[in-house]
């Protein structure tokens, strides 16, 4: 493998990256909150359907982010009213809002387009196109680091940036702020933060909704920038790779953001069967590089994760002592 | 909050759930242009309307029973396994692979073998994520989803670089030899009538040698080991001592682990029961109907059995009922599919709707339920 060959991979490693750390990200406030959330890939595959449909409708790639947004809080919305208000399993209602994600965006989108499930394919204004950053040009030619900026760090589109800068804003809310800090809190022991006068179900909501606004953007990201259009069940499993790698990151962002560009760079790999052959030495049949993200997501959990440990009080519905 | 009394929370709260289940999906059919009550006389009518609907809706029944009591068997100790249409579609191989294997002689003696590979194929899936949960603290729910993509990436290479006869362009195995043919209930002396062919005047429609003409159905022999596979996990879990384990592990890991009951075995234990229930399914698809191994066999039925586990509030009487209620879901979503243009996908919805009400939302219906009691109460004094 050359040079070159690397740096296609690592720039199409972001690519692939992007939609997990977003979800991971999304992931984290929820779960920090107490708040298990399995419907991380409904949520995605929702907002990816809103922001393909009304992109395709209306032109704007703007619209179509919020429109995905607005139906990955929709499908939060429903989390939290199952999880906090009325104190179900929050593992089922993650699956039962996959489930229904899975089903209504066929629905909406043979409703809408009658193109088989598919929203009509984008292009121009209607898709967040790759940003070149300034001076790649005049970078480009000097060796190493030319091709490393122009390829691998410029050229995304800006939810890519965009999500790398939700990282260190995580982290800064997450531990140097108030809200953070009650976040935290709440999921380890919300019985403390209610006798601090601060409101559990307030919070959790606050976080669900959060989780949901970032599901929204990983959404319409795939369905506007990483690809031209909603396609059924186009986000393949991401939202529990990203749940793997939030656990692989033990619920803290630095860590997220290299456990998701770890997984996206496993899917990268999976995107070049003549690299791995060349690499490995021998034919490798394609379903095995499908299976590859998901083999090694299994590995890490059972390996070298170490003791991951979750917020103490994550997945119990807090009941206020009367 | 007051208590509901016993009958209506085994009874009310399934229903009530099952009805803001079908208003819900009867509103997503009105929001797609769609009429809710043509909607569903078309599903009743191709479930239940004809012998051969029938024949369909039992087909799916056999199924969702099986992977129904996979999932129970594991919520019972306390674990989610969604890992269900994975060790479904593994199940599939091991029938594939025993089917293959000998020119059997009768289909006894295929079903036999065929059951044992389906279930030690559909356990061993299963046994991954069990140890990797008992032992490294691995969170089952995810390794079991994992499992699935990983399984259906297996059975495609299987498919197409493995039992693929040469020659042939579809990635699928061989067909099955025809000594490991079931039986279909319209193969059956006893049932055979029911499935006889009629004329449009109601007179028995016969071929040129007079002879009486029968729907061929997909509902087949597995279906009774469904319905024994329900007494007999009824009687493993509250009638041994290997089901008080298992239940007590549920209820508290704690409390069962200060008893003397290993958390790693009944991890295991539970789980290769579990995924081995799921894996039988494959004998009533893949043996039973298809009998050749394709692509995605399972179909979503490894799901469908969490919906079922949970209308059926984890026993395995309601299992069966909720198994039956699925298999009218599905045959009847069939029929949409065939006579009007909402897409197929709207199984999906009505499964995420049961889901979600029966399972996540089931306090809100309690709740509803208790303030609707209250009303009673405040009438009589």
């Amino acid at each position: 493998m050359d040079y070159a060959t690397l740096m296609q991979l690592l720039a199409s490693t972001v690519r692939l990256g992007t939609p997990l750390l977003l979800a991971c990200l999304a992931g984290l406030y929820s779960e920090r909150s107490g708040i298990f959330d399995i419907g991380l890939e409904g949520k995605m595959l929702a907002a990816a359907m809103a922001a393909g449909a009304v992109a395709a409708m209306s032109g704007s790639a703007w619209a179509g982010l919020f429109a995905g947004i607005g139906a990955s809080l929709i499908f939060a919305a429903l989390h939290g009213v199952a999880s906090i208000t009325f104190r179900g399993n929050q593992l089922i209602s993650g699956v039962a809002l996959n489930f229904l994600a899975s089903g209504m965006t066929v629905l909406i989108a043979q409703a809408l387009f009658g193109q088989g499930g598919r929203t009509p394919p984008l292009e121009g204004a209607a898709r967040f196109n790759p940003i070149n950053l300034p001076f790649v040009d005049a970078v480009r030619d000097v060796p190493l680091i030319g091709p490393l900026y122009a390829e691998v760090i410029s050229g995304h589109s800006i939810l890519v940036y965009a999500a790398m800068a939700f990282v260190p804003l995580t982290w800064w809310i997450l531990y140097r702020t108030r809200f953070g800090l009650r976040l935290r809190a709440v999921g380890e022991n919300p019985a403390a933060v209610d006798t601090a006068g601060v409101s559990v179900v307030g919070l959790r909501y606050a976080a669900v909704a959060i989780t949901g606004v970032l599901c929204g953007i990983a959404g319409a990201y795939m369905a506007t920038a990483l690809q031209a259009g909603f396609g059924r069940e186009m986000t393949a499993g991401r939202g529990y790779i990203a749940l793997a790698a939030l656990i692989f990151a033990k619920w803290r962002p630095w860590q997220a953001l290299g456990a998701t560009m770890l997984f996206g760079f496993f899917q990268a790999l999976a995107l070049r069967p003549d690299v791995v052959e060349s690499v490995v030495g021998r034919k490798v049949p394609v379903s095995m590089l499908d299976a590859l993200p998901y083999i090694l997501t299994v590995l890490v959990l059972a390996g070298f994760v170490g003791k991951a440990i979750p917020p103490r009080a994550g997945g119990e519905p807090y009941v206020k002592e009367r | 909050m007051t208590k509901l009394p016993n009958w209506a929370d085994v009874v009310l709260v399934p229903l009530v759930s099952l009805l803001l289940a079908a208003i819900i999906a009867a509103l997503v059919l009105l929001g797609i242009g769609q009429s809710p009550s043509e909607a569903l006389a078309i599903m009743v009518k191709g479930a239940f309307g004809s012998a051969s609907g029938w024949g369909y809706t039992l087909y799916y029944t056999t199924s969702f029973i099986f992977t129904g009591l996979g999932v129970i068997v594991a919520f019972h100790a306390g674990l989610f396994n969604i890992g269900g249409e994975g060790q479904a579609q593994m199940g599939g191989l091991g029938v594939a692979l025993v089917c293959l294997a000998l020119p059997w002689p009768h289909w006894t003696v295929a079903l036999l073998a065929a059951s044992i590979g389906a279930a030690a194929f559909g356990a061993a899936w299963a046994a991954v994520p069990a140890y990797l949960q008992a032992k490294r603290g691995s969170h089952i729910v995810i390794t079991t989803i994992m499992f699935n993509y990983i399984a259906a990436a297996l059975i495609v290479y299987m498919l197409v670089d493995v039992l693929r006869p040469p020659g042939q362009m579809d990635p699928a195995s061989a067909r099955f030899p025809k000594g490991a043919s079931l039986p279909a209930l319209s193969d059956m002396p006893l049932l055979r009538g029911f499935f006889a062919k009629v004329n449009a005047d109601g007179s028995p429609k016969l071929n040129a040698a007079g002879e009486q003409l029968y729907s061929n159905v997909p509902a087949n022999v597995t279906l009774f080991i469904a319905l024994a596979a329900c007494v007999i996990v009824w009687f493993l879990l509250w009638r041994t001592r290997l089901g008080f384990q298992i239940r007590a592990f549920g209820k508290s890991e704690k409390a069962s682990q200060y008893a003397g009951i290993s958390p790693v075995k009944i991890t295991m234990i539970a789980m290769l029961i579990s995924g081995g229930l799921s894996g039988m399914m494959a004998v009533n698809n893949v043996m039973g109907a298809a009998e050749r191994l394709l692509q995605n066999s399972a179909e979503g039925a490894g799901f469908i059995g969490i919906a079922v586990a949970l209308m059926g509030r984890n026993h395995p009487l309601g299992v069966l009922l909720a198994a039956l209620l699925f298999g009218f879901l599905y045959q009847g979503g069939a029929a949409l599919g065939l006579n009007t243009t909402i897409p197929l996908e709207m199984r999906i919805v009505v499964q995420g709707l049961v889901i979600l009400f029966t399972g996540a939302l089931d306090q809100m219906v309690r709740m509803l339920l208790v303030w609707v009691f209250s009303f009673g109460k405040k009438g009589v004094a």
